[in-house]
């Protein structure tokens, strides 16, 4: 049955979203912000005295990750906007997630604190020290509920690794390892060893001047712990095997569709450039996004996707504005869906597009607080492209470019999703489903 | 730009006849396309002089528009369209100066090696930050910008300009070592280094800095830009920090 989104919860944020995650479960959802925040909220439990409340996300932790930073060597700031992300699986009772900015990663701990202890020896319960000498009998501490607090704390913090600008982390299937690219590098980390990381790709030539192509995305395939992808500026898609050499600057398979003649234009290159590429969760596909449309790859088949889904192709005759006013960089990223049935990315407008893949069907929806009503339906958008404008479409020209859904999730296991517009997290949900 | 861009900015096939006026191959060579493609080689290449001050530039994006001022160079040089400057007054910097940041810096040190820098008011000022020589000089540089490149009818002086235009896309072109580095600056091998920034050495980020003030200095053309006017404040603070270095 065709799924019908509906509004959930529109969530205000302090600043622009920069990154948005669930966890492996799903009961966490992950934001991280322009400003160096991380806000984290936990779905609500099945309760009998609130029974609409089941599924709704609330804030369940907010922190500080980053700060602003200032490289004296080079006279630029560091900016403390998160870049992505990533939940390890869990555990134990804690939740662990890994943030990073451009040039710093770090481990945080999020665990919850229910009980406190009580019936000390040596300090009096307000916390002031007993003397001893008035101690006659010992006591076993007990411990005793108390309001649930969350804490988030540091623990690990990977530093000084990359020159460049990282643009993706991702964990490894071991839950030992993860990896972290910048534009020109890709590096291997162990998780517990911050003061040591491996180079295991390096794309930057020996002459800067030669350089005409950067490292965009990169992601661990979620089964097999040796194989990973990266994606490059020219639109293509290396996956290397990490048991053939230590540095794998030579790729085991190299996915590149060849260009359209007919559509060679000076921008040609730019829309070519992926901005984000995912594994799907059965680990056979993979999909890749560029300026104008998402991929679908088959991970046997190097020569060309197995399916192209057109996000905006309204936007091709507007490229060259679209280069003008920098909107033609934008990097917009994509998700598969908990069953890899179905395919989300973003657009302009707070649009965004959802590709079922076994119905062939697709859809454009808006994350908007003025159009939609909680728990009433989504209403399909539609954008007129030329001639005759129908009731309740929207021509090329009024699209505004500045409302960008650049970052969305997919729960892992249900249809729930996060569109971040700007400064606002929305959570839609299927109502029929 | 308008409708001029309406259908973005096609490579000439010889079918596609709905941009421009007749459907033959030799289109690309038609005004309007001409003026297109112009138009967006110098869009791109004040995009590359505009460098944020303060965060580093987004590699990504500087490295696409580097390669599309490249594919736009080498179209215009297989078209035979590529056009040089006409020779300007004596003691005038090089239009080519204008182009790009990494431009900047090299002509700088031609001045430097080859002649003295005429432009400039003080023969010692040339040995302190090259950059500073630029700022004053700007007048010098406000020539008839409506096009950087205009038609040469004298052959004897395409020689001399040529080279410097060659030298724009040598840089593009890694032929010669040190300006592009401008801007893709690697800047885990280079420490700040004052010496380096007085003699006007490129490949340290401190004279990124400084040929980034040449740029907004030089940037007497008409940008599309308007992000290039505010800066010049920034300019004349970033301007004395180094003088007084």
């Amino acid at each position: 049955m065709q799924p019908l989104w509906s509004q959930q919860a529109v969530l205000r944020a302090a600043d622009i979203i920069s990154t948005v995650e669930f966890n492996h479960s799903g009961d966490l959802l992950a934001t991280g912000d322009k400003g160096g925040r991380v806000v984290i909220f936990q779905r609500e439990q099945e309760n009998k005295s609130r029974p609409h409340s089941r599924g709704e996300y609330n804030v369940y932790s907010t922190f500080q990750s980053h700060e602003p930073e200032f490289d004296y060597l080079k006279s630029l700031e560091i900016e403390e906007k998160i870049n992505k992300i990533r939940w390890l699986p869990q555990q134990n009772a804690a939740h662990f997630l890994l943030s990073t900015n451009d040039k710093t990663i770090k481990l945080w701990k999020i665990s919850e604190r229910d009980k406190r202890a009580e019936g000390y020896n040596l300090k009096d319960e307000d916390g002031r020290l007993r003397d001893p000498f008035r101690i006659t009998a010992l006591r076993v501490p007990i411990l005793k509920p108390m309001d649930l607090m969350v804490e988030a704390s540091p623990r690990r913090i990977f530093a000084n690794a990359h020159t460049y600008h990282i643009n993706s982390i991702s964990v490894n299937s071991d839950h030992e390892t993860y990896l972290s690219a910048d534009d020109l590098r890709i590096n291997l980390w162990h998780l517990e060893i911050t003061d040591r990381s491996f180079n295991i790709v390096d794309i930057k030539p020996a002459n800067m001047e030669e350089l005409t192509e950067v490292i965009t995305a990169a992601e661990f395939h979620p089964h097999q712990c040796n194989v990973f992808v990266y994606s490059s500026s020219k639109g293509t898609v290396r996956l290397c095997d990490m048991r053939s050499s230590a540095l794998c600057d030579r790729h085991s398979k190299f996915f590149e569709e060849p260009e359209d003649p007919s559509s060679r234009s000076f921008f040609s290159e730019i829309i070519s450039s992926i901005s984000d590429v995912k594994f799907s969760h059965s680990g056979r596909y993979m999909m890749t996004r560029d300026y104008l449309s998402v991929k679908v790859w088959d991970l046997n088949m190097e020569s060309r996707p197995v399916e192209t889904h057109q996000v905006h192709e309204y936007l091709r005759s507007k490229l060259c504005s679209l280069y003008e006013n920098d909107c033609i960089f934008d990097k917009f990223e994509c998700c598969w869906s908990g069953s890899d049935s179905a395919i989300m990315t973003g657009s302009y407008n707070n649009f965004f597009r959802m590709f079922d893949r076994n119905a062939r069907r697709d859809v454009t929806l808006e994350a908007s607080r003025e159009n939609s009503k909680p728990r009433a339906s989504l209403k399909p958008r539609k954008v007129c492209t030329g001639g005759k404008r129908k009731k309740d479409e929207i021509s090329v020209d009024s699209l505004d470019f500045n409302k960008k859904i650049l970052h969305t999730a997919w729960h892992p296991a249900e249809n729930i999703i996060a569109v971040a517009a700007t400064n606002n997290l929305y959570i839609f949900q299927d109502k029929v489903n | 730009m308008g409708t001029m861009f309406a259908r973005g900015l096609k490579r000439k096939s010889p079918e596609d006849g709905e941009d421009m006026e007749g459907g033959l191959a030799g289109a690309r060579a038609t005004p309007s396309y001409s003026l297109q493609r112009q138009s967006l080689l110098d869009m791109s290449l004040v995009k590359l002089q505009l460098c944020h001050m303060l965060v580093e530039p987004n590699l990504c994006r500087s490295v696409l528009i580097a390669n599309t001022v490249r594919q736009i160079q080498e179209e215009m040089s297989q078209d035979g369209t590529w056009r040089v400057v006409a020779p300007q007054a004596a003691g005038r910097a090089p239009l080519d100066r204008l182009v790009s940041t990494d431009i900047l810096c090299r002509s700088v040190r031609e001045q430097e090696g080859e002649r003295p820098a005429p432009d400039v008011g003080d023969g010692h000022t040339a040995d302190l930050v090259p950059g500073l020589a630029v700022v004053p000089s700007a007048q010098a540089l406000r020539s008839p910008q409506s096009s950087l490149w205009e038609v040469d009818s004298s052959r004897e002086n395409r020689g001399g300009f040529q080279k410097s235009l060659d030298q724009i896309f040598e840089t593009l072109e890694n032929k010669t070592s040190g300006s592009v580095e401008e801007l893709f600056a690697d800047v885990d091998s280079s420490y700040y280094d004052l010496d380096a920034v007085l003699t006007g050495m490129v490949g340290s980020t401190p004279s990124a800095h400084a040929s980034g003030l040449q740029a907004f200095a030089s940037a007497a053309a008409p940008p599309p830009s308007s992000s290039c006017r505010s800066d010049l404040g920034e300019l004349d603070h970033a301007v004395e920090i180094l003088v007084e270095t």
